[in-house]
């Protein structure tokens, strides 16, 4: 036995008792205590060298088979650097000795700038996070800021005001050059604020870095009708990215660029177009195609998807799981709280035979309520009141304790749908990103599905949530307000929770007769194959009840000014087609629960486009000026918002105007 | 998000200050950690105190973690060290009161009455000289040789002389018993 060392292995493995339990708990807790006293005891707080998006980076790739997520190499987490006040505090008390060594974000313009807004920036910025640019080039810089100590002159401290440190590559913001000789520093005032943009070499890593990430996806190119004539993609249903913009333009900051996916905020809004009759097809597309507002010379073919909303009154019984993260980071009032007041407003919308179940993850593990009738509102409530946000993660599997008790609710006929809410932390038991996604996946199949809400800044995982929401035929949606909250769980609640097709994909083939280039715009991050169009086990989005869904391509036609690529002079001759269509739309749907997809066609011809088309077109815009996309030419903001005013419609709830100032407020943010 | 982070992302995280990464990090090899701390002492009670020395230690350790080390590698050198200053700290204290060799009499007899084999192998272990054990206790968790000379700061031929010895007097320890 002894010489052979696998025996020995064995019998060691064998010998090895589990650690206990308790302990376990004790030492880490130990551990992070140490942790935080040894922080404390730091002369001056050390700069991060490197965040983690690298890790994230590889969740994404290996999260998505989608080509659109895994287009970009280089990591580009791009973002600003808030100093909040504390921090400087925190800065303040770096001995005076360290001042000379480097002094490098102070800039003349700090000093002089106006003193009146501190007020409004230390109430706002309190959550504002960081974000920090973490591209390949900065991480080799890493290891000699790491030691850098990090100071800051006094003067910082007497002018309350935000520096940012931003990377010098990053685009959308305009600046004023002020050259100062400690650093090449920009500064910019706007509306009272002075930011300061460092290049990335005199940058100072900040102390602490935020981690959001954003799913990575260059916008679609423009492709070419004879060597590509079709166009796969799923649906996409997810709002999340519309409250991500709006969260950072109302708090003066433009959005980071991969935070804007344009197909979300077009489907943010509810449209009126045709639905579908009883006994048709559960949505009905349309299609109609205008000038493109940004170019004469190109045309937007707008697809339309309307659900059908089925009668509420014999929708059957809901089973609702909340998987609610506890972590210590969901302390925070636009978090736990406004969670809670969002969880409130939906209550009101269940009926008495729907059943309510609680699991949290983090601090206090397990199941906070045990199946309950929602009509038992002062339980549920008395459950949602007793969260408290605390503690790590303590790495029970939340989520299959949530997915085991919504199998335990399930009974037939009935719905049953996990939600999960969350600022980021998706430490919910399974640590291998395949294993995560197949988990749910799997669940997916038995009937159970996953819907994911986000909440707060600073921490948000958007990517993550995405690729949550996609595999468990769920949506993403980010709760940054009440009226959000009251959107999602309240006004679009039966649409969010009553599937009425799912994988739903759209195959588009252009007719190189008649349209020379075209380009989808947004849709990125749900690019499909070809082929996965007729392959029923390639998963693609769910349309809810009521709900539409908008894509729009712009198009160029054959012989248009616009054609951006010059014609091959040793390819074949043109098609000869005589057909004036300009191309051919196909959909595929599967009823809920059936495993073979149903085929809807209809040709694409000119169609005026009504004004529900032209708000779509103008929220297309914005969005890809917010992106920062090369195809608009010298369209702006302005222009945005003529286009959104002159098509807002009967705008019961509000959005559509909010959406203009969102445009407003970009305008100036952008000047 | 953290638990797709590499073990070496997070650790520099953690030594730049993120309470969460170092949480997430230590959570994430706190079993492990555990499992190679029995292989060094060959006790429960001693393996649940020696991983909470390095908990209580490691976060003033994380300065010195470097990018380029594997933080497995890092963190089994703490682990190492830690073992190595418990058993000096705890020889002193035996000599001072009963002496070593009583100490471990009574606790190999206190654990006569687990199974056989296990009492075997925890006897073996612990009549292995120090280096040895340390080494064994790498190699059984499923270090190579190169890995483990890393982390005990020898060559790698070191390693896999002390393993062939250490199976030698494994083998020598088994004879003798089996003889007697």
């Amino acid at each position: 036995m002894t010489d052979d060392l696998d025996d020995l292995r064995a019998l060691m493995n064998d010998a090895t008792p589990r650690p206990d339990a308790q302990r376990r708990t004790e030492n880490l807790m130990l551990a992070a205590e140490n942790f935080d006293a040894h922080q404390g005891s730091r002369i001056a707080p050390r700069p991060t060298s490197r965040n983690i998006f690298s890790g994230v980076k590889n969740m994404l790739n290996a999260m998505t088979t989608k080509g659109g997520l895994t287009a970009t190499t280089a990591l580009v987490a791009v973002g600003f650097l808030f100093v909040t006040p504390q921090g400087q505090d925190l800065w303040q008390g770096a001995p005076a000795s360290l001042t000379e060594e480097r002094v490098p974000i102070v800039d003349k313009a700090i000093e002089e700038a106006p003193g009146n807004f501190a007020e409004d920036l230390l109430r706002t910025d309190r959550e504002v996070a960081s974000e920090v640019v973490a591209d390949e080039a900065d991480a080799s810089l890493a290891p000699e800021l790491m030691e850098a100590p990090v100071v800051v002159v006094d003067s910082v401290a007497a002018a309350p005001v935000q520096p940012l440190t931003q990377s010098s590559d990053v685009a959308g913001l305009s600046v004023s050059e002020s050259v100062t000789p400690q650093a090449q520093t920009r500064t910019r005032a706007q509306g009272g604020t002075t930011l300061t943009f460092v290049d990335p070499a005199d940058a100072i890593r900040p102390t602490e870095s935020n981690t959001e990430a954003f799913p990575e996806a260059a916008p679609n190119p423009l492709k070419i009708t004879a060597e590509t004539p079709v166009s796969t993609f799923s649906i996409d249903v997810d709002t999340a990215s519309y409250s991500v913009v709006r969260s950072s333009l109302m708090r003066g900051q433009l959005p980071p660029k991969d935070a804007v996916r344009v197909e979300e905020l077009i489907n943010y809004f509810p449209y009126d177009y045709p639905a579908p009759d009883a006994g048709e097809a559960p949505f009905r597309p349309s299609v109609s195609t205008m000038t493109t507002p940004w170019n004469p010379d190109t045309q937007l073919v707008h697809i339309a998807l309307q659900g059908q909303m089925p009668a509420v009154e014999t929708r059957p019984p809901l089973n609702l799981v909340f998987l609610i993260d506890t972590s210590g980071s969901m302390n925070d009032p636009v978090k736990l709280p406004l969670l809670r007041q969002s969880f409130m407003l939906m209550l009101d919308q269940l009926r008495p035979e729907d059943q309510v179940a609680i699991v949290s993850y983090a601090g206090a593990a397990g199941e906070v309520l045990a199946p309950t009738p929602a009509s038992d509102r002062t339980a549920i409530t008395n459950a949602l009141n007793a969260l408290g946000a605390g503690g790590s993660t303590n790495g029970v599997g939340g989520l299959e304790q949530a997915y085991q008790v919504a199998d335990a609710m399930a009974e037939d006929g009935e719905v049953s749908r996990v939600i999960l809410a969350t600022d980021g932390d998706f430490n919910v038991g399974i640590s291998d990103p395949d294993a995560l996604k197949d988990f749910i996946a799997d669940k997916r199949v038995t009937g159970t599905y996953l819907s994911v809400l986000g909440f707060g800044r600073g921490n948000l995982d958007d990517a993550t949530m995405q690729a949550l929401a996609q595999n468990g035929n769920g949506t993403a949606a980010y709760i940054d307000t009440l009226s959000e909250a009251q959107k999602v769980l309240v006004d679009q609640l039966t649409g969010s929770l009553f599937t009425i097709a799912a994988d739903v994909k759209i195959q588009v083939e252009w007719n190189p007769a008649q349209i020379a280039e075209y380009r989808l715009i947004g849709y990125e991050t749900r690019s499909l194959r070809r082929e996965d169009f007729n392959n029923d086990k390639v998963d693609a989005g769910e349309l809810g009840a009521g709900h539409s869904v908008t894509a729009i391509y712009e198009v160029t036609p054959t012989g248009s000014p616009a054609q951006l690529s010059d014609p091959l002079r040793y390819a074949a001759e043109e098609t000869s087609s005589s057909s004036d269509e300009w191309g051919f739309l196909k959909l595929r749907y599967k009823a809920p629960g059936e495993d073979t997809s149903q085929l809807l066609t209809t040709p694409i011809t000119a169609a005026d486009a009504g004004s529900e088309a032209h708000f779509a077109a103008a929220i297309a815009g914005f969005g890809q000026l917010l992106r920062g996309d090369t195809y608009l030419g010298d369209w702006s903001y302005d222009d945005a918002i003529a286009l959104a005013n002159g098509a807002r419609g009967t705008d019961l709830f509000g959005y559509r105007t909010e959406a203009v100032q969102l445009m407003r407020l970009a305008n100036s943010l952008s000047q | 998000m953290r638990m797709t982070t590499s073990d070496e992302d997070l650790a520099l995280a953690a030594a730049g200050g993120d309470r969460a990464a170092f949480a997430a990090l230590l959570d994430r090899h706190y079993d492990r950690l555990f499992a190679f701390c029995f292989r060094l002492t060959g006790a429960r009670a001693e393996a649940e105190d020696l991983t909470q020395d390095i908990c209580a230690a490691l976060p003033a350790k994380l300065a010195s973690y470097q990018r380029r080390a594997k933080v497995t590698t890092w963190l089994y050198k703490v682990a190492v060290n830690a073992a190595h200053d418990r058993r000096r700290r705890r020889a002193t204290y035996a000599k001072a009161t009963t002496g070593w060799g009583d100490w471990e009499v009574n606790r190999t007899a206190a654990n006569a009455d687990r199974s056989r084999a296990v009492d075997w192998l925890t006897m073996a272990m612990n009549e292995l000289p120090e280096d040895l054990r340390d080494t064994l206790a790498l190699v059984l968790d499923d270090m190579t040789h190169a890995q483990a000379a890393e982390v005990l700061d020898v060559s790698e031929g070191t390693i896999s002389w002390r393993i062939s010895e250490a199976k030698k007097r494994l083998r020598a320890i088994k004879e003798m018993e089996d003889a007697g």
